[in-house]
């Protein structure tokens, strides 16, 4: 089975339960994708499926054949770029483990809402756990690159 | 890790000089100083700069970042006493050295922990930076053909008579300079500072070194090493506390896909595994039957009830001004509350793992993000019987900590190395904790309950009492001498700062199988919680405004006070809020800090309530990074109300109740407060923020409640009403 990971075609012939977030890290060694809850729950494995935010943790890679996967690494589009931009400007990292899971969180927002309202932010981005409570930088980072795209 | 704040670095200096050639040159020192458990007597000699011929000049951090800005704080350091260009600074974690890279400290033990890491660096650092800038000074001089005075140092180069170099391209002949006399080193003045105190600005580079590769992906944590041919290792434990293995069938397991071993080792029954899939569904096959005769087997409310009843009898006596506790009998009105803190989780978002590659009876190499690397090294030379210098810690970033990765113990290298052994060193072995492992597997925040008390009389406080029951988490260790009370556990609440006549302060410390340690604070996140609400509620009964009572009390404690005035002003306390908005403040000192805040909660009418602002006023000596400063704030109230907000860890007939972030809650963006932070101006040295910013936000967020509904917030967390 083929999977489009970041534009690349790549054989995938594991298990059909393993999730993706496995299979990008231990097999492709893309390991900018994040474990950290394995439920769903913190979306420190945050990848966009077809442009959609989807949690790699739960998906089964094998489910995904014919669908457009980026991570962290592929991340090119103009929303992605202007987000990682604002991410650096506002030095929004602590630890840095979330980070990738809230880039591709708020690429995913800013994709389908370029101009999101204070409300928007939150809840697009409430499903996504930083234990370093970057939240208040975050907030501020979704707003700029928001700026960024004119 | 307990507070540290009787540190205080000398003057006597140690350099060290190491040529290395082509590559560059190296400049290292240590400062001895007077700890908590007395003084260092060592000279050690640590590499700390390294200046290469590429222009590159590197840091090398005894203390591992895990998000609190440390590889950016301490290279400032060196770059504003060396002249540097800021784009030619890099950081890299030492390696596990007690002798070279011991925290003064920690006793000279590698650590990073207690908010040290600025505070026990300052002058070490300053001294290599200042050291080094003069070798590059002597070395322009030489190429120059001038006299060492007339050599201008400035963003990386060195300028004379119409001639310039840069850094690397002196750093071969710096190399062949004799260090400089340390008790002749002159630093530069303040009011010349080009890094230090100065605001990031990413768009002229100068912001936080680990932000490019964390943003871009980069940057390399232990999980993110997975060299080929990795065997994935998971541990199943006990699920009560104190359980042991008494038999397992591993028939299941072991048919499993991809599962190569299952092995016995002292804390359960390992499953490795090609991947960590395999891993995980290897682990689930296994059967267990588990011996629970030395288990935990109480729920978490008799273990609160236990904790009470030690009460009947007195504890250590941690505090005792005027009468003590015989003051409690006497004039005026008693007061009393017992508060109740659960069991909390520290949860970094990285799952605590570490990469293990042993060659048997050879070497290991242990990738890793520790907090006391050479604690790591020396547990995993007792399991596979090495010697130090045949065991090599990489020490990677980690995906925070909060006090998780410093454990006394060793917990997690102590069982990577024994899966290690077990398998014969067959292939890498990366051991792994789920969430689940994280949230159920111990080493929490102690449970604890303190019984406050107090007389009131004549319009104020006559006497306070506060009387605590928790778990050690020093006890046994190396970090407290044997037979000595660990009053670690009440710091921030023995050494209550309110002029008080009568205060008694004791300490009962009871046993229990479940695992502790030290949780982002420490003490201070229950004794400040006490304190500080404690003190809302009698200042509510005799009518005194929370803010003018404390100014009251905090008389001769300026930098308390300086903090409390500022957060106040800032957060225009005394002026009128819209109906349903409510003010409460708290003010500590811990680790060396000082720290106020005021939040403003809002009450709905169905009683829920969100606390919308929190105005932060620190005082931490010399501001190094204003712009780290203000996250550690940011982040310290942000850990601080998800633990007081929806965070407890139960046990129910001695097994933990919650599994993961669905039952195990933390604070998300709709709860997060906006935060401002306010910095007191000060020339004192500098001291820590990775810990200061959390005890006072929960006390800040009931003392809020408090003033809207007259109700004591005792029992924690405080759940979502008011």
């Amino acid at each position: 089975m083929k999977l489009n990971i970041n534009g690349k075609d790549q054989e995938y012939a594991g298990e059909e339960d393993r999730p993706l977030l496995w299979y990008l890290r231990e097999d492709l060694q893309l390991t900018g994708t994040k474990f950290g809850c394995g439920v769903a729950a913190c979306g420190a494995c945050t990848v966009l499926v077809d442009g959609q935010a989807t949690r790699a943790c739960v998906t089964p890679a094998a489910s995904l054949e014919g669908k457009k996967i980026t991570t962290i690494e592929g991340l090119d589009t103009p929303a992605g770029k202007a987000v990682q931009q604002a991410w650096s400007e506002l030095d929004v990292v602590q630890c840095g483990w979330c980070q990738s899971g809230q880039m591709l969180a708020a690429t995913a927002l800013l994709t389908t809402t370029p101009k999101p309202s204070e409300q928007q932010i939150t809840d697009g981005m409430t499903g996504n756990v930083c234990r370093c409570a970057t939240y208040h930088r975050i907030r501020g980072a979704v707003a700029r690159a928001s700026e960024i795209m004119g | 890790m307990a507070d540290t704040a009787s540190f205080t670095p000398s003057r006597r200096l140690v350099l060290t000089v190491m040529g290395i050639g082509a590559a560059g040159f190296a400049v290292g020192c240590t400062v001895g100083g007077a700890t908590a458990s007395g003084p260092v007597t060592q000279s050690a000699l640590g590499d700390y700069v390294r200046v290469g011929s590429d222009n590159t000049i590197t840091v090398y951090l005894r203390h591992i970042e895990f998000g609190q800005g440390v590889s950016t704080g301490l290279t400032t350091i060196v770059a504003e006493e060396i002249d540097a260009d800021w784009s030619q600074m890099r950081f890299e974690h030492s390696p596990a050295d007690n002798a070279k890279y011991g925290n003064p400290a920690f006793g000279g033990m590698m650590g990073t922990g207690g908010s040290t890491a600025i505070f026990s660096s300052w002058q070490q650092l300053r001294a290599a930076g200042a050291s080094a800038r003069e070798m590059l000074r002597q070395a322009a001089a030489r190429k120059f053909g001038v006299d060492a005075s007339e050599i201008l140092l400035v963003k990386g180069k060195a300028e004379a008579v119409g001639k310039s170099a840069t850094y690397g391209e002196l750093a071969a002949e710096a190399a062949k300079i004799t260090p400089p006399d340390p008790a002749a080193l002159k630093y530069k003045e303040a009011s010349a500072y080009e890094f230090i105190g100065k605001e990031r600005d990413s768009t002229k580079s100068f912001g936080r070194l680990d932000t490019p590769d964390k943003v871009h992906a980069k940057a390399q944590y232990a999980l993110d090493y997975h060299p080929e041919g990795t065997l994935v290792a998971l541990l199943a434990r006990s699920p009560k506390f104190g359980g042991k293995v008494a038999s397992f069938d591993d028939s299941a397991a072991k048919a499993v896909k991809g599962v190569t071993d299952v092995v016995q080792i002292s804390n359960g029954v390992a499953v490795v595994a090609t991947d960590f899939w395999a891993a995980k569904k290897g682990r689930e096959a296994l059967k267990i039957t588990w011996d629970d005769s030395a288990a935990e087997t109480r729920s978490s409310d008799a273990i609160f009830a236990d904790y009470k009843k030690t009460f009947a009898k007195s504890g250590h006596e941690a505090r005792k001004e005027g009468k003590g506790a015989s003051a409690l009998r006497g004039a005026g009105e008693v007061v009393t509350a017992d508060f109740e803190f659960p069991y909390l989780v520290h949860a970094p978002m990285e799952p605590l793992n570490c990469v293990i590659e042993y060659k048997r009876g050879t070497s290991a190499t242990i990738h890793s993000g520790s907090q006391m690397p050479t604690g790591d090294q020396a547990a995993a030379c007792a399991v596979l019987g090495l010697k130090p210098q045949q065991v090599t810690i990489v020490t990677m970033l980690a995906g925070g900590s909060f006090g998780r990765r410093g454990t006394p113990d060793a917990d997690l290298v102590t069982e990577a190395a024994q899966v290690a052994k077990a398998v014969n060193g067959k292939a890498p072995v990366k051991f792994m904790w789920t969430r689940e492992d994280d949230i159920r597997s111990g080493k929490y925040r102690p449970m604890s309950v303190h019984r406050m008390s107090a007389r009131l009389d004549k319009g104020a406080i006559d006497y306070w009492g506060d009387t605590t029951a928790i778990q050690s988490i020093m006890e046994g260790t190396p970090f407290l001498p044997p037979g000595a009370v660990d009053t670690s556990s009440i710091e921030g609440g023995f050494d209550i700062p309110y002029a008080i006549p009568n205060i008694a302060v004791d300490l009962h410390l009871v046993k229990a199988p479940t695992s502790v340690l030290w949780w982002r604070s420490v003490g201070h996140t229950h004794t400040a919680y006490a304190k500080e609400h404690f003190l809302d509620v009698l200042a509510k009964k005799l009518g005194k405004d929370p803010v003018a009572y404390r100014r009251e009390l905090l008389a001769k404690e300026p930098r308390l006070l300086g903090v409390l005035n500022l957060a106040a002003e800032k957060a225009g306390w005394g002026t009128t809020l819209p109906a349903g908005k409510f003010r409460g403040v708290a003010v500590h000192h811990s680790f060396s800090s000082y720290v106020a805040e005021v939040a403003e909660v809002s009450v709905n009418a169905d009683g829920t309530f969100h606390v919308d602002r929190v105005v932060c006023a620190v005082d931490c000596g010399i501001v190094i990074n204003p712009d780290i400063v203000r996250a550690q704030m940011e982040g310290g109230i942000g850990y601080g109300l998800s633990a007081i907000l929806g965070e407890a860890l139960t046990l129910k007939d001695g097994a933990p109740v919650q599994s993961n972030f669905y039952d195990y809650t933390p604070l998300r963006m709709a709860q997060m407060p906006k935060v401002e932070v306010f910095m007191v101006q000060s020339t004192e040295a500098p001291s820590g923020v990775g810990e200061p910013g959390v005890p006072p936000i929960g006390p800040a967020v009931a003392n809020a409640l408090l003033a809207a509904t007259g109700k004591t917030y005792a029992k924690l967390p405080l759940g979502t009403k008011a």
